[in-house]
């Protein structure tokens, strides 16, 4: 009797865990379909012409077009500078300090700045280049869009380091060898050939860093700032559309409101496709080697 | 044409190597400097905070840690409000995460069949791209409002101390603190508890993927044996999956809680932002993430140093989070001789 009590008890457990956990998983989903359903259905019926073709400052009877703009300009340069600087810090990490302390230790602090909250970064780069600006100009250029394309870098950066580092890890060691055998320097090694096999990870982690910063808000708040006009020179104040987006929503109007969901919409969709494509180019770089 | 002296092609070659030599080691250079940006940019993002709120901790020195004033109208802040708002949000979102995530991760590595497991992963790693500010704009005009009609009027009225009809609830006259928790008279959606709820959503996807990782580091022959013994999968699950990847899953959790100390922009939205301390989860709060949001902008003086006081604390905090959750990653890693 008694363990017959005993086996029901431990099949009944089991069954109650297994069922919390497939709940669990559907709870997640469901959280998923609630935020993707939602961002669509309000961005489309906001969606509209005048979006992208009218800025700003004209308020609730206007688009987004500054902040597209600006939203480009500023991932544009925070891609540009954090990539040579990541794709190099990567390529340290892997064929030149594999396995020494000094490697392992940037190493782990890139995965702790992987991680490291945005908005202390953003005022970091508000220290180091907000303030000199404004002091060097007086007060001419104070916040800029150059200024938050090294947030936005920054962010990025670890990102960079990170697959590059692990994508030239997965490089075989026999392609070395190959090279050095015929006396290849090594800075040619690591460009010319390690960089070339590696190519398509190396993309995906670019890909995956922009898609992390098209997102960002926060470090942009006290960086670029905003604006709500047209500007293509960096060193003005830029809006983005993450900032937009958090401006208007905090606005009590509808129609501001509208906006920020079309805005929501562009950025959603944006990062979603580029998560797509950084899977596609991964994939055919996985098929292309076996 | 005769091939050049024995002599001249040596010391032509000695010039490559040397020229290689020399670019070898300028290469090394460049790109160890690179790499040495990474330990610039956490040194100087803790320096520059610190450097930026010396006048608040000069002014209030340790009284900043402790004081719950924040009154931009006499010049006196303290970081109290702030730092118990992002904590109590965090652990609101560990509590509701940890669990999930938990079963998640089960549900991928033993429960689903092996054609769902792929696609349900990315699904929820999907989770995990979608930026914070769009979970801002879903949690301050979808969440909040269903929040406020639905599931709040459960807790004010059955657990509160402070209910609308005006009648005590059982758990509210006779358990203490539960009644303070819950009870409040502010309307909106918007406070400490749906922070916690949106951010543990958040962290959700994070802390599953590395659960579900670890998970599958368990050696089959391992669970196998579990298995023999006629053990049901929960007790595998438990006994055996558990104990074995302990101290990575708890550096995945630790991985979730300084992303949910940094959080910024969802915080900000469904928090209220309201500079008072109270005890009650369903009141409106402030994170250190969300007044540093608000206010930096239109601040000067001792309150902008103030908040890169709070920037600092906040720094300081997440990287020893972060510290310990690569720390406890690293273990299982070890284990696995990689």
């Amino acid at each position: 009797m008694a363990t017959d009590w005993l086996y029901l008890r431990r099949r009944a457990v089991n069954a109650l865990a297994l069922a919390l956990s497939t709940l669990a998983t559907l709870v997640g989903l469901g959280f998923l379909a609630w935020i993707l359903w939602e961002t669509l259905r309000q961005g489309i019926a906001a969606l509209d012409l005048k979006l992208f073709t009218r800025i700003t400052a004209y308020g609730a009877d206007g688009g987004l077009a500054n902040a597209m703009v600006g939203s480009l300009v500023i991932d544009a340069l925070g891609i540009l500078i954090a990539t040579p600087i990541g794709v190099l810090a990567g390529a340290w990490l892997a064929e030149y300090a594999n396995r020494t302390r000094l490697g392992e230790s940037i190493r782990f602090l890139n995965d702790i700045l992987l991680s490291a909250p945005s908005i202390v970064l953003g005022l970091f780069v508000y220290t180091i280049v907000v303030l000199p600006s404004t002091a060097l100009t007086h007060g001419n250029t104070t916040f800029s869009g150059l200024a938050g394309g090294v947030a936005l870098a920054l962010i990025a950066l670890p990102v960079i380091v990170r697959t590059t580092d692990e994508m030239l890890r997965l490089v075989p060691s026999t392609l070395r060898e190959a090279a050095l055998s015929l006396g290849i320097p090594q800075w040619k090694l690591t460009l010319q050939i390690l960089m070339r096999a590696a190519r398509s990870g190396i993309i995906t982690g670019v890909l995956l860093a922009l898609a992390r910063i098209s997102g960002e808000t926060a470090p942009l708040l006290f960086t670029a700032f905003g604006n709500n006009y047209m500007t293509f020179n960096p060193l003005d104040k830029m809006s983005s559309l993450p900032q937009v987006i958090y401006q208007y929503a905090n606005d009590p109007g509808d129609a501001m409101h509208a906006l920020a969901w079309a805005g929501a919409f562009v950025v959603t969709m944006f990062v979603l496709l580029l998560s797509l494509v950084s899977r596609l180019v991964l994939s055919r770089n996985k098929v292309s080697h076996d | 044409m005769s091939s050049p002296p024995a002599a001249v092609a040596d010391s032509l070659a000695e010039q490559r190597s040397r020229r290689d030599a020399r670019d070898d080691r300028l290469f090394g250079w460049l790109l160890k400097g690179c790499a040495l940006l990474v330990l610039a940019a956490l040194l100087g993002a803790a320096g520059a905070t610190l450097w930026g709120g010396r006048h608040a901790f000069g002014t209030f020195g340790w009284h900043f840690l402790t004081s719950s004033a924040w009154d931009p109208g006499n010049d006196v802040y303290g970081a109290l409000v702030p730092v118990y708002g992002t904590v109590v949000t965090s652990v609101i979102a560990l509590l509701i995460a940890v669990p999930v995530s938990f079963g998640i991760a089960l549900y991928l590595s033993e429960v689903a069949p092996a054609w769902l497991r792929t696609p349900v992963a990315s699904a929820i790693e999907l989770l995990a791209g979608i930026p914070s500010i769009i979970y801002g704009m879903w949690g301050l005009f979808i969440f909040a409002p269903f929040f406020a009609e639905h599931i709040k009027p459960f807790f004010t009225s059955y657990l509160g101390d402070k209910p609308d009809d005006g009648k005590l609830s059982w758990v509210a006259a006779h358990v203490p603190f539960v009644g303070k928790l819950f009870g409040t008279d502010y309307p909106f959606g918007a406070g400490v508890l749906t922070a916690g709820i949106v951010l543990a959503v958040m962290v959700i996807p994070f802390i599953s993927s590395v659960m579900r990782e670890v998970f599958q580091t368990v050696p089959t022959r391992l669970k196998e044996s579990a298995y023999a013994l006629g053990s049901s999968t929960w007790e595998v699950a438990w006994d055996i999956v558990l104990p074995y990847t302990r101290s990575a899953v708890i550096g995945g959790i630790f991985l979730g809680l300084g992303r949910a100390l940094g959080e910024t922009m969802a915080v900000t939205f469904v928090l209220g932002n309201a500079l008072e301390l109270s005890p009650s989860l369903l009141d409106p709060g402030a994170s250190i993430a969300s007044t540093i949001a608000n206010q930096f902008s239109e601040a000067a003086g001792l309150q902008k140093s103030s908040l890169m006081a709070l920037a600092f604390l906040l720094f300081v905090v997440t990287f020893i989070v972060l510290l310990v959750a690569r720390l406890m990653l690293r273990r299982l890693a070890h284990k696995e001789g990689r």
